[in-house]
This record gives structure tokens, sequence and C-alpha cells, in this order.
């Protein structure tokens, strides 16, 4: 498949590394050829220089033959022209269009045909949304949802006090009182698809599936904090903090943000009108004591620099506040991430990036093929979801007859609203969904992949 | 610097010489040249245990290589190419000195075609063979073929520093966004043309052997013949095809991909495409004129001029009569068509007809500076401003392909051959071509020199045919600190 990525920026070179290493033919396209320099040297791509919304740069990159258009360049309104015009010349193209203004959300949703556009995205947007079930379930570091909602895959952390501290897999049943699966563990950077008899050791980022309705019997039996988040801080407000307390308007969760910017104080004041605002700079730490951090459960930390931000969740955290989510523009580096304390992370670009990695391989997809495929562990585990159709083999066969391939493991059968987490007797059968969990990448491609 | 990925490459590189040495091994096979035989068997040999321990050594490289390593990489495996590669000369006891063997292979994979022999009809099958298919192999380049067949999931570490540093030209782009699809592509264009000019051959009804031989050596633009006369003893239509293709293989291998994209105006517009066409006609038109003379009939001075133009433009380095015997004004176009050399990304050495572009280009806007400082005078190719960072390329390129001749010239003058005779010398090995003017020309051999002058002149060529950086790097200290 032919794919062009306009603008080479953060989010189009992240997409290159994954896209290319997944065998896709890339084109990148941006104005300053040292940056496209740099990512052809590291990556199997081929570059054009040029504005990437105009018609010859456009033909050039060879949009004639493209399959897939992902714009992702700073300017939404060059984004959008770009799709526009791709589009134009080639009917047949799909087209992904980066839009962070959210002046423009309804108009990119109404108006999609008129623009051309396949998918709109907005990283912001989803940023708050991630949060917002976060708030909602507090104690998840995160939550990636499967099956219209009937399964999860949450990740938590084994810190020192935790119940699953040096506990073996096959005797979380009895801890947790509940059905669930370890379907991937990361320890020091690497992931594993465990087996039973692994055993966890603090520090340990842990992806369990389960049924929603489960989520909460979970978190009790775990003794992780069941109580609901009542007041939340944001420190900063930015995009993603309006969106956000737009999202927990009628959740009965009290938002107060607090903002440096006088005039955007104003202008949140008038979009938001059940927040509560404070002009404040929140780089003083009395600041925070002043607007009342005490008495919240929940903070999150929206400013624009990064370093802030973790100062600032890591004051919360020794505080004692219960839930704390961080937002990152850039995370490098994973792994010195997680040896800090900062409650949720939460990269509005990663979260992008792996939207649009979704579309392209649903796009490549044909029959048997992935609902909707989630990275989990650093990007290192895939979760795939799988309709079982027809032509799937070893229907009505006991999980424990069948031979899978290394490293795949069926994490969830959900049928009718019900979701079940297998076991060797359990088997599958036509209409249901499955969700699969494998550590290669790009491996399966359809549901009968995953057998040996 | 990563040293297993390294060894990995090299046991790769490795494991395609050897198997390219099967055919030439069958070939002596069927003539029963026995000695031969065992040359190409304990070749095949060395190599698979060579290639056996490396592969078992560096079983777990897996991260990419960055521009030193890549370029260190390509300049050792063309190093350990040829060392393996002539083990089939002094095993079979015809090239029995091993330094006159490490020249003639070195000659013979970076499509120079300088020899040490007197008499190339006294080899055997197997070898003229190995020694021609050298040049089809290094013509296109050993790592460019390693790309286009390296298994899948795997050529993780293929990156562009690797093509970069193997294709000659100023700036390597891709054809099409996959690296193996480009190297692919590149072959697929190179055998084609290969098997078409066996074809007219065997239409002048030349041995298929001996056309097989010459068209690898036309392809490489290399320069090995099978006769001790090159070309000379061939019919007019056989020197005439030569010529043709000859210029050909010259020519940029991107400009026959837009071909096939039916992008003719983008072809036909190409600058340096242009250039080369100008400046072999008009050297055709110069020589033919000042050599008149020493022929007899019009269409024979022209099929001389023509052919001797051809060979040394593309520096393939064959040749059809002995040009050493013309006059002064033509040897000295020769001369400057040995510096100029083909155009980039096609398999021809020298400077490349697109960097002598960009070079006067640059001056000329120099110049203009100099008359009208507020002038604004940038350098444009193809109608797209080049940027600075290229024509700083250039002129290094320059500045390192002058201080290499001056450096290589002194060291072979220990030697005490004449004046010309080195300059050629060097010029004939650095620019890949083959026959120099004098003790060097057409008609002779560069066995006359020391060992030592063979090793420089060695380096010469792989520094020549690897555009000077990959080699130069393996001398320079930073290049091995930790």
């Amino acid at each position: 498949m032919n794919i062009i990525i306009a603008g080479d920026g953060r989010v189009g070179s992240t997409l290159a590394r994954e896209l290319s290493a997944e065998g896709y033919d890339l084109t990148l396209i941006d104005s300053d050829p040292h940056i496209l320099e740099s990512s052809v040297s590291r990556y199997d791509v081929m570059t054009v220089s040029g504005n990437c919304a105009s018609m010859p740069t456009l033909r050039q990159a060879g949009v004639m033959d493209a399959d897939l258009l992902i714009a992702v360049t700073s300017a939404d309104e060059v984004n959008l022209l770009c799709c526009t015009t791709a589009h134009a010349l080639n009917p047949k193209l799909h087209t992904i269009a980066r839009i962070r203004n959210p002046e423009y959300i309804h108009q990119i949703y109404d108006m999609q045909d008129t623009f051309g556009l396949s998918m709109g995205i907005n990283p912001e947007k989803q940023a708050a949304r991630e949060m917002e079930r976060l708030l909602k379930f507090p104690g998840f570091l995160r939550r990636e949802v499967f099956a219209k909602g009937r399964t999860e895959i949450v990740e938590l952390k084994v810190d020192a006090e935790s119940k699953l501290r040096d506990a073996r897999l096959m005797d979380l049943g009895s801890i947790v009182k509940c059905r669930i699966l370890v379907c991937a563990v990361l320890r020091e950077g690497t992931s594993m698809v465990p087996s039973g008899n692994f055993v966890l050791r603090e520090g340990d980022r842990v992806f369990v599936t389960a049924p929603t309705e489960n989520l909460a019997i979970l978190l009790k039996n775990l003794g992780i904090l069941t109580r609901r988040v009542r007041r939340v801080m944001f420190c900063g407000g930015d995009r993603v903090s309006y969106y956000l307390a737009e999202l927990l308007k009628n959740s009965g969760i009290q938002v107060r943000i607090i903002e440096a910017d006088e005039a955007r104080c104003r202008e949140l004041f008038a979009m938001l009108p059940d927040a509560e605002i404070i002009h404040a700079d929140v780089s003083d730490p009395e600041v925070l004591e002043d607007a009342g951090l005490g008495n919240c459960d929940a903070m999150v930390t929206l400013t624009e620099m990064d370093q802030l931000n973790m100062i600032l969740s890591l004051h919360a955290i020794a505080r004692g506040i219960p839930q704390v989510i961080t937002k990152m523009s850039q995370v490098d580096n994973r792994t010195l991430i997680d040896s800090l304390n900062l409650g949720s992370v939460i990269c509005p670009k990663e979260l992008c990036c792996n939207d649009i990695l979704r579309y392209v391989r649903a796009m490549q997809n044909q029959t048997g093929a992935a609902l909707s495929v989630h990275t989990i562990a650093d990007g290192q585990v895939e979760a795939l979801e799988f309709p079982v159709e027809a032509n799937t083999k070893f229907c009505g066969v006991p999980l424990k007859k069948l031979k899978l391939k290394p490293n795949v493991l069926i994490a969830s059968i959900s049928r009718g609203a019900h979701t079940e987490i297998p076991n060797g007797e359990s088997m599958f059968a036509q209409g249901d969904t499955l969700v699969v969990v494998t550590s290669g990448r790009g491996v399966l491609k359809q549901i009968n992949d995953i057998f040996q | 610097m990563n040293y297993k990925i390294m060894g990995r490459f090299i046991a790769q590189i490795l494991t395609i010489e050897g198997l390219f040495m099967l055919p030439a091994l069958s070939i002596s096979l069927f003539y029963g040249e026995w000695n031969a035989v065992q040359g190409f068997l304990a070749a095949i040999l060395a190599i698979a245990v060579t290639a056996a321990v490396l592969f078992t050594l560096c079983r777990k490289a897996a991260t990419a290589l960055n521009a030193r390593e890549g370029m260190v990489c390509v300049g050792i495996s063309w190093i350990i190419l040829s060392l393996y590669g002539c083990l089939p000369f002094v095993i079979s006891g015809e090239i029995p000195r091993f330094v006159d063997a490490f020249f003639e292979i070195v000659s013979g994979f970076t499509t120079t075609g300088s020899s040490i022999l007197a008499d190339v009809e006294a080899l055997s099958w197997g070898i003229l063979y190995w020694r021609s298919f050298s040049h089809w192999l290094g013509g296109m380049g050993v790592l460019v073929f390693l790309l286009a067949i390296a298994p899948g999931e795997k050529d993780k570490g293929f990156t562009m520093h690797l093509l970069r540093a193997e294709s000659p030209g100023p700036s390597v782009g891709k054809l099409v966004p996959r690296m193996r699809k480009t190297a692919t592509i590149l072959y697929l264009i190179y055998i084609t043309l290969t098997v078409i000019n066996i074809i007219f051959l065997l239409f002048g009804k030349m041995p298929l052997l001996e056309a097989i031989c010459t068209a690898f050596g036309t392809a490489g633009t290399g320069g090995f013949g099978v006769k001790n006369d090159s070309m000379g003893s061939y019919s007019p239509y056989l020197q005439n095809v030569t010529t043709v293709f000859m210029f050909l293989f010259g020519i940029n291998f991107s400009c026959y991909y837009l071909l096939l994209l039916r992008q003719f105006r983008n072809v036909f517009k190409d600058e340096e495409l242009l250039s080369y066409c100008g400046i072999v006609v008009t050297a055709i038109v110069l020589i033919s004129v000042n050599i008149r003379h020493l022929y007899p009939t019009l269409s024979e001075t022209v099929r001389h001029a023509a052919f001797q133009v051809s060979t040394i433009i593309t520096t393939t380095g064959y040749s059809t009569t002995d040009f050493d015997l013309w006059p002064a004004f033509s040897k000295g176009i020769l001369m400057f068509l040995m510096v100029v050399g083909a155009c980039a990304g096609s398999t021809g050495g020298g400077l490349k007809v697109t960097r002598l572009l960009l070079l006067v280009k640059s001056l000329r806007s120099n110049v203009g500076k100099v008359l009208n400082p507020r002038r604004v005078r940038l350098v444009r190719n193809n109608g797209e401003v080049v940027s600075q960072q290229l024509l700083d390329n250039t002129n290094a390129y320059l500045a390192a392909y002058v201080c290499i001749i001056i450096l290589s010239y002194i060291l072979i003058s220990i030697d005490g051959f004449s004046i010309g005779t080195n300059f050629t010398a060097v010029l004939a090995c650095f620019n890949n071509i083959g026959p120099g003017l004098e003790a060097v020309g057409p008609m002779c051999n560069f066995s006359g020199f020391s060992d030592f002058s063979k090793l420089v002149l060695s380096m010469d060529m792989l520094a020549g045919r690897l555009e000077i950086f990959p080699i130069l790097v393996l001398f320079s200290r930073n290049t091995w600190r930790k």
C-alpha cells in the first residue's frame, strides 16, 4: 500500500517509523529538506520537499498511485487543504487530517465529504477522552476498550504495597475473586506474554483483560481506591483542559482550572460555565495550596512544559493526591518516565499515532480481519479484536486442544452482552468477538493467523 | 562501532560471492580446466568457512547502521570481496603472485580493467569468465545486489547510508519508496540491458562465452577483454555495438526508469544527459578531424574516434586501436574525458558529469558575485536551486580527488617511470578506466610496476569506485576510536 505523510514533525516521523517497519511504501512531504534528510537516513522512505497542499508537490509525491494520505503538519488549514486537493486529484484516495482547533471540530464531522476527508483526528480531544475514562475509573494507568465496550485491557502498576506483589499469576483469581487474565507484563522496558508460573515483581506494569462489569470488583479486591473522584484540579488551561472539562460537565465531578494567562482565563470562563477558573501561575507551589489542592481527589497537569508537568505531578503524589494524570508532549524515553512516579502519563501525539496506525491496519485488512488493533505496553504488544466468522477454523474446539502460535494469547471471548475470560475449557463460535494479544508486531493479519 | 552487524554484512556478501563462483566453476569443469577447478573449489571452501564463522559470531546483530558504520562497512566489504575474489587466480596458478592477483581482481570489481597480464589469451575460460563477471557485479555494486535479494524482515540494517556509499554520484536518491524495490529495479534494468547487449554481439557471430564476457565488461564499464588486442581484431559491427552499449551504460540508470514510466520529457530535458551527449559528440568530432590522416577511410576514422571516446568517458577501457600513437591534441581530449567520467548513477567512474556541471556553474556564480556583489545568483540544476550543502560536498569531493591524485602520483613515481606514464596510470586507476598512456597505454599493461605501486593503485581503484570517502574513512583514526 502506498501512503503519503504530509508533515515530517514528531507525529509524522513516528508514523514513518512504524509504517515503514510494517512494510508500507511511504513518501514523506515537508517544506524543510533538512528534516527530510534525517528521516530518509533513518527509515526506508522516499521524501519530497515542498508545500504539501500544492498540486505539483502532491503529484511529485505520487498522489495518483497512493492509497492513503495522512496530513499532520502543524497547521490545521494546511492539513485540510492538503486532503481536499489530494482527494480532488485522486478520488479513490483515503485521507486523514489532524485538526486541533476546537472551532473547526463541528464542521469537520459535518462536512467530511466536502473536504474529501476520510477521518479527522484531534489528538487533544482524544487525550481528553482518555483522561475522562481514567478519572471515572481511578486506579488504572490506562484503559483500552474492545468489543463495543464489553471488554477492556487495563494497565496496573505493581507497587510496594500492592497485593499483586510477588503473586504467581495462577493464584491471581483467588486474590481478586473474579476471572481476569494477565495478557502482558512490562518489566524494565521489555514486554512479555507470561505463563501461569510467572511471578509479579514490584515495578512491573501489568496489562489485565477483564469484562467491563468486573472492573469495580477488581479494584476493590486489590485494595486500590474505589472512592469516586469528586473534585479535580487542572494545572493549565490548554485545549486538552477545555475538552476534558467539557466531557466532565455532567459527570458530577467538579472541575477547577488554574491558568496563568488572564485572557485565556476569560475565554475558558465564557466556554465552561460549570468550571471554576483560577488565574494564577502554577509554577508557584503556594498557588496550588491556595487553590485548594488539599481537598481535591485528582489532579491533571496540562501545562505546555513537560518538565513543569512532571514536577507538579511528583508534588501532587507526594501530597497524597490519589489520582494523578500527567500530560507529556514527548515520551521518547518511556523506561525513564516509568521509573518516576508520575501517575498515568498521557501523550496526545502518541494517541494520535496509535489511532492513525489503527486506521491503516483496518484499511489493509479484508475479510476475517481485525476490527481494531490497539498497541499496549509502549507499543511492544498488540491487542487485536477479531470477529469469528464462518471460515474461522476450530470453532467449538476447547482452547486447550488448540495449538496457537508462540506469544499469541486469546484474551477474551465476547458473546452477546456477556464477556468470558477464557480458560482451557472455553471455546468460541461464529458471531463471537475475540480479543487476541501478541508480542509480534504486524504478524496477525486475520484470525486464522493465530493458529500454528 | 557495531562490529557484529558489519560482520553479518560481510558474511552475506561473501556468501553471494561464493554463489557467483559456481558458474565460473562449471565453465571450468565443462572445458576440463582442472587447475582452475581446483582454484575455484578452494576459494569457495575458504569463503564458506569464513562466512559460516562470521554468521555464528554475529548471530545477534539487530540494530541499523549509522552513517559512519555504513561507510566503513562498504569500504571493508569491498576489500574483503577482493581478497577472496583473487583466490582462484592464485590457487589455480594462472596468476601465481598474490599482489598481482589482488590488483587484477580489484581492477575487476572496481570496473577499472587495468591488467597486469601480458597474455590474456593464455588464461583458462573459467578464470576469464570470473574476471569479466567481477566487472558486472562491481558495476552496479554488490551491496545493491544484496539489498535487492536480502530476506524480508532482516533487512532492517539496510539504510540509505549503504546505498549512498556504494552508488556513484553526488546526490543518491531512491526511485521508489522502498530500498529493496529500488535496488531490484536497478538490477532488472541492468540485467535487461546486458542481455540485449549479448544478443547484439551474438548477431555479429561472436562465440557465446566471448559475447558474455565482453558484455559483462561493457555493462560494468570495466574493460577486461578476452583478447590480447582488446577489441581490435573484432569486426566493425561488433566494435560499433560495443561503442553504443558503453555509451548506454554510462547514462544514469534512473533515466531508464523514467523512460519505463513514460516520462520522456524529464529524460530528454535532463541537463546531465544533454551535457554527456554534448561532450561525447564534440569529442568525437574534434578527434576525428585530428586523426583523419592516420586512417585510410573516413568511416574507419570516425569508428575509432567514437569507440575511444565512448570507452574513455564511460571509463570502460576497451580499445580498438593504440591511441597512444595519436597526436597530442587527441590524447589531451582523452585525458580530459578520463577525469570527467560518466553520468552519476551509471556504472561508470570518474568525477561524473553532474559534478563537473555543478562545479562549472558554481564557479560562474562566484565570478558573477565578484562583478556584481548584490545580485543573487544561486546554482540551478534541472531548473531547481541546488542546496549549498550539495555544493559544499561537491567542492570537498573535488579537493579530496585532487589530493589523492597528487599523493598517489608521488608514491608511484618511486618506480621511476616517465611523468606521462605515472600520471595517466593514476588517472586510469583512480577513475576506473583501465588503460592510460605511454607505458600503461592500451596495448601495454601494469605488470612493470612494483608491488608497492600495485597496492597503491589498487587502493586508488577502490577509492575511485566507492567515491573516495568509504576508503578514506578506513584510514582515519577517528573511525576506529571507541
